[in-house]
Parts: structure tokens; C-alpha cells; sequence
């Protein structure tokens, strides 16, 4: 057993973080007050190879491992959740779903240009009825000839009014979709500037205000039939092994934000003094750091397992989920405790753990929410849930073939 | 053409503490990174490559851990890396680091332009980019925040450097040795492909005996004519603030140049 990162890793993880501290950070505050997605950051991510970190080579990618993917978001995360999130939805959702899954000819039509940043993408389950009850979505796709034509309602799409490639959700067998039979759902590939297909952008949310977020609607949109991604009715499993490598990116994320609570809460009770001493020095503040210390330990370790697991090639599904949830409910605690600190100055926005508590809210709700992960748990340890194996499974990292040019 | 970039490892901090007792840095506890100055030098290097082609050495005096800065500027895209250790180097002032920065360049052979950070942030002194280029009996130029002209082949170089007075534009023929200031670029971030290169790389450490031409008597504490008689902290500057309360900014603005002329500051 190893605990250490590589030498490589840590040359990742400070590259990223010099990347962050000094393309994000600075403006970060004023994208946040004016909720305005800030796009000149995608070519710089692109520039960097960050958008297609864990992607081979061959497939335009940087050619890294998951660990290194891991450590991305979490100092992408650790200055804001928006920059984390175009991790997850772009690289995790997506281009690590058409690596999975995708034929020879759409990985050199759509991952080659994602990995290398030249298009953004994001993924469409969630509908305006249908979140934690995936089998409930109501999009439907009905095959004309050599396509099939789209019609629905995806939303709290991240990147919606952003991205240039969709991965959409939708049934294709009407007596499944009565029936409520999940093997009636199909994944496609679909591209902005079809004919139909119209995106919005939501505003007024609680956090990641510097994030695009929106809805997608498709009014018979023309999807041609070799951009159906995997199988015909092999959508649902597609859409739960995209969530492993989303779930993979929004926990390390989460360990990211409490970090930076961590980080910002002892500078501050080092600063602020109350009662002839700093705060640091009154032990109800020394525990409010201590748990801190301890959610972020164990999001990291449970993140790097997960990390692990993902480079030997073994399927995480638990593992990922259990990292989710414990981090991310980890990082909305911090995050409160973290204005607790601060005091009545981390109420306002002058410092920057009321941003963080706004931010950590939502990837408590998003790609399984906490009440879903703990169902997942319990089903585990009960016995009630099986991981069965996939038709294409995510393969294992290997350096050799990850960096074949 | 061949650059060569000279670069120290310093501690992560610009409040460098000083153990009382032993008179030297605490590093304890300290992050190290490249000397930010030098990271200038080495960007500007790796632009004088795309620029003309050729090679970028990077080349830095310290322990065995220094290995992480030279590592640094490989995976920024510098093509080879040097490390100078040993116990005999211990304790060089800047007349000693200079001098044997200056042998290993001798043994690294012939080079167009060697460039420097202008200052490292822990000892502030400026003078080893100086040295070496005394040493090694080549011009200097100083301070530069702007390469007009670099010609490998007339062996002409023009440049801007950054004086209190003003920008002074020199001309002067290679191999030169340059030092840098913030103003000169914006250095890039390392690389992925550059990241699994320098991890990959094996960077040669080379002590006294690999070092033909120097003298032992001029390495090391031995070889250094300056002797630190006491580091200290300067005690902290007092101060106090008056605040001038006006009902319009100009009043206000009156009020502090009276006050300012007054006390003749201005």
C-alpha cells in the first residue's frame, strides 16, 4: 500500500492550481456577483489540455490518469465549484461516456475535438419532471428511416447555453416507456445548430452563480441513426456509467471546497482577534477546524480510492457514489462552519466562504442526490444491489496506451 | 542557438525567518518553489527556441531536492537539466556560486546566451547573474524587460533594459548573459507532455570532480570571500494614520497637500 502521489501527480496538481489561482481567482468574485459564466476560460483550460486530461492521446487528450483527473477538479473546485463543473460535465459526463462507449467512428468525430477543447459538450438526463426518478423522463425519439426524431425537455443541464455537443437521454420503445422498463431508453449525439433544437440559461440559483446552467428543448430535431451512442435501448445503463465518472469528478471537487473552507478558516482565526487573543486560540473554533480536517481527509482518501480503482480498471460504482456523498455533505457542512468563523464578515461577500456555502449546496442535490446515495449504500450492504457487468466497460488506465501518439 | 538558464530554488515565502541562534533560513514548514524571477529567464529562453530553434539548459546550484526546480522548467518545455551538488559547494557566498555555476557552463560548452532571474527573492543580492558573465569574461546586460532583437547567426542581440530613469536600449554581440525582470513575459504553465518528460528524466548531478577547470580553493565557504557576521529581522516600522474627514473630495484632498507641504514631503 501507497499513499504517496507521484512525482507526476504532484506536478498535475501544482500546474492546475497555479492555473486556477491565476486565471480564475482573480475575477472570480465579479462573474459570481453579475451570474455570468466567464467563456474566455475554455480556450485556456483547452490551451492547457485540462479539458481532456484523462483522454488518450490518439484521442487528442493529454493522455493522463484518473488520479490526475481527480486532482484537476479538486484545485479547480478548491477557488470555485463553476470551473469543477465544466470538469464533470464536459470530461466526466461526457467525453469519458464516448470513450466507454463510443464506436472507432464517433470518438474521431466527437471526442477528438472535445478532448483537445476545440468543442465543449455536456449531458442531458434530468427533465423538468424527472431527476432522482430517471425511468420518469418523458423525451422520446421515434425512428424515421435512416434518424430519429427528438422531442423533450432536458433541465439543470450545466453548460446548456455553452455547449457545442449534447448527450441526451430519451425512450425509443413507447411500450417501455408505459411500462416504465428502463431497456426502453436510448443515448444519442447531438449537436447545437440542429434544426429544433433551442437552449436557455437559468438564473436566480442559490450558488455556482459564475456556472451556466439551462434547459435544452428539442422540437423534432433530426438525430441520424449512427449517433445513437451505444445499442438501441442501452440507454440507462449508458446514462448510470456516465454518472460513475461524474460522481468521480464532483466528489474530488467537494474535497476541493473544503479544503479551501479549511484553508480560509485558518488564515482567519489566525487574523481576527476576540477577547485579547485570535480566535484560533478558543477551542469551539479549534473544533469547528477539526472537523473540517476530518471531512477532508476522508473525502481525499475516498476519492483517491475511487481514483484507484478506476486506473486498475474495477468497476467503482459504490465506491464513487459513497465518495459523492460523504464529500460533498462534507463540503456543505464546512462550508457552514466555515462562515460560523468567519463570523458576521462570512455572512457578506467580502470573503469568500459565503460563496463557498452557496456553491456546496448543489452537488449535494446533483447526480444522485444524498437520499439516492444512501438508498445505493444500504442497497449494497443488503444484498439488493448487484453491479452487473457492462457491455463496455471503462477501460483501465494504461500509460503506454493512454500516451501512444 | 543555445540558451542557458541559470535558476535557484527558494523558500515559498517573502517573510524569510531567521533562526537567531544558527543565523540561518528557517525552512522548515516552507514550500520551495523556482525563484519567481527565474521563471521569467526560463520563459523567455524557451521564446528565443520557438523563435530560432536550438536548445534551452537549464542549470542550478543546491541540494540534491533542488532536483524539483530543474524539473520545474524541463516540464515548461527546457530540453536538458544540470544539477550542481555537493558538500564541497556548502556555504558559497555569491562570488563562490558564481564562479562554479560559471565552470559548469565551461563544461557544458558553447551557448549563444545565458540568462537570470535579476535577483533571488530569499537573498535579494543580484550580483550571481553578474558574476557568472565576469567569470566567464562575456558582456552583461541587466535588469532587461525586452529582447528587440536576438540574431544567433550576425551574433547581435538588442535590448531594452528596465533603469529608474527610464528604458535604455543596448546593442551587443553574443554569447551575452542576461537578467531579467517581471516585466519581460508572462511565463507559461508546464505542460502535461512536459510534466511525464521531466518526471521521466534522469538529471545529472555533477559535484567538484565533475567540474575540471575549478579551483578547489575557490569553492564553498573556503572559496568565499564574504563573510555573514549576523542575519537579523529590522525591527518593525511604527506609523500612524490620520484621517482627513471632508465634505467634498477636493476639500478633503486640500486638507492633505497642506498638510503634505507642511511636512515637506512634498
Amino acid at each position: 500500500m501507497d499513499f504517496a502521489l507521484s512525482d507526476e501527480h504532484l506536478m498535475v496538481q501544482k500546474m492546475v492550481r497555479d492555473f486556477a489561482a491565476r486565471e480564475i481567482a482573480p475575477t472570480i468574485k465579479e462573474h459570481d456577483r453579475a451570474q455570468q459564466f466567464d467563456r474566455s476560460i475554455l480556450p485556456k483550460m483547452a490551451a492547457q489540455g485540462i479539458l481532456g486530461i484523462c483522454i488518450p492521446v490518439r484521442y487528442g487528450g493529454a493522455g493522463m490518469d484518473y488520479i490526475s483527473l481527480g486532482l484537476a477538479c479538486e484545485e479547480l473546485e478548491y477557488v470555485d465549484t463553476a470551473n469543477r463543473v465544466i470538469m464533470s460535465v464536459h470530461a466526466g459526463l461526457n467525453s469519458l461516456t464516448l470513450l466507454q462507449w463510443g464506436t472507432e467512428e464517433q470518438k474521431q468525430k466527437y471526442l477528438v475535438p472535445q478532448a483537445m477543447g476545440d468543442k465543449i459538450a455536456t449531458y442531458g438526463l434530468t427533465e423538468p419532471a424527472a431527476g432522482s426518478d430517471a425511468v420518469g423522463i418523458q423525451s422520446t425519439a421515434r425512428r424515421e428511416g435512416d434518424h430519429y426524431v427528438l422531442n423533450g425537455e432536458k433541465m439543470w443541464i450545466s453548460l446548456a447555453d455553452v455547449a457545442d455537443n449534447f448527450l441526451v437521454f430519451a425512450w425509443t420503445d413507447m411500450e417501455k416507456k408505459r411500462a416504465r422498463d428502463h431497456t426502453g431508453i436510448t443515448a444519442f449525439i447531438v449537436e447545437r445548430g440542429w434544426p429544433g433544437l433551442e437552449t436557455g440559461t437559468i438564473h436566480g440559483k442559490l450558488g455556482v452563480r459564475a456556472g451556466n446552467t439551462g434547459s435544452i428543448s428539442f422540437s423534432d430535431v433530426p438525430v441520424p441513426a449512427e449517433n445513437v451512442l451505444g445499442r438501441e435501448g442501452e440507454g440507462f445503463y449508458i446514462a448510470m456509467s456516465a454518472l460513475d465518472n461524474g460522481r468521480f469528478t464532483v466528489a474530488w471537487g467537494a474535497a476541493g471546497l473544503i479544503r479551501a473552507c479549511l484553508d480560509a478558516s485558518v488564515r482567519y482565526a489566525k487574523e481576527r482577534k476576540t477577547f485579547g487573543v485570535e480566535i484560533g486560540r478558543h477551542q469551539l473554533v479549534q473544533q469547528l477546524i477539526a472537523f473540517m480536517q476530518m471531512k477532508y481527509d476522508a473525502a481525499q482518501l475516498l476519492c483517491l480510492r475511487a481514483a484507484w480503482l478506476k486506473n486498475q480498471g474495477v468497476r467503482n460504482t459504490r465506491e464513487t457514489a459513497l465518495a459523492k456523498w460523504y464529500a460533498t455533505v462534507g463540503s456543505f457542512e464546512a462550508a457552514a462552519d466555515a462562515v460560523e468563523v468567519h463570523g458576521a464578515y462570512g455572512y457578506s461577500d467580502e470573503y469568500d466562504v459565503e460563496r463557498f456555502l452557496r456553491n456546496s449546496k448543489g452537488a449535494v442535490i446533483y447526480e444522485g442526490s444524498q437520499e439516492i446515495q444512501q438508498l445505493m449504500q444500504a442497497q449494497y450492504a443488503l444484498g439488493y444491489r448487484k453491479d452487473k457487468p457492462l457491455r463496455c466497460e471503462l477501460p483501465a488506465y494504461d500509460a503506454a496506451v493512454w500516451q501512444e501518439e | 542557438m543555445r540558451a542557458i538558464v541559470c535558476i535557484k530554488q527558494v523558500p515559498d515565502t517573502t517573510e524569510v525567518k531567521i533562526n537567531p541562534e544558527t543565523n540561518t533560513l528557517i525552512r522548515e514548514g516552507v514550500a520551495s518553489i523556482v525563484n519567481p524571477f527565474d521563471t521569467y529567464a526560463i520563459e523567455e529562453a524557451l521564446r528565443l527556441k520557438e523563435q530560432h530553434g536550438g536548445t534551452v539548459t537549464v542549470l542550478s546550484m543546491g541540494p540534491a531536492q533542488a532536483k524539483e526546480a530543474l524539473k520545474e522548467a524541463v516540464a515548461m518545455g527546457a530540453d536538458e537539466a544540470v544539477l550542481l551538488s555537493d558538500r564541497a559547494f556548502a556555504g558559497s557566498d555569491t562570488w563562490a556560486t558564481a564562479y562554479t555555476l560559471a565552470q559548469a557552463i565551461r563544461r557544458l560548452g558553447e551557448f549563444d546566451v545565458i540568462l537570470c532571474g535579476k535577483q533571488a527573492i530569499d537573498g535579494d543580492t543580484g550580483q550571481v547573474g553578474p558574476g557568472i558573465a565576469r567569470q566567464l569574461q562575456i558582456p552583461q546586460l541587466t535588469y532587461i524587460c525586452r529582447i528587440q532583437e536576438f540574431d544567433p547567426a550576425t551574433k547581435r542581440v538588442r535590448v531594452e533594459r528596465l533603469l529608474e530613469e527610464g528604458r535604455e536600449v543596448v546593442t551587443c554581440t553574443l554569447p551575452v548573459l542576461l537578467t531579467v525582470v517581471k516585466d519581460i513575459n508572462q511565463p507559461r504553465y508546464p505542460t502535461f507532455t512536459g510534466i511525464r518528460r521531466a518526471t521521466r528524466m534522469e538529471i545529472p548531478t555533477w559535484g567538484a570532480a565533475e567540474l575540471a577547470t575549478a579551483n578547489a580553493d575557490y569553492l564553498g565557504l573556503k572559496g568565499s570571500p564574504t563573510q555573514v557576521v549576523r542575519i537579523f529581522n529590522p525591527p518593525a516600522r511604527g506609523g500612524t494614520v490620520t484621517l482627513f474627514t471632508a465634505d467634498t473630495p477636493s476639500d478633503g484632498a486640500a486638507q492633505l497637500a497642506e498638510r503634505l507641504l507642511a511636512d515637506k514631503v512634498i
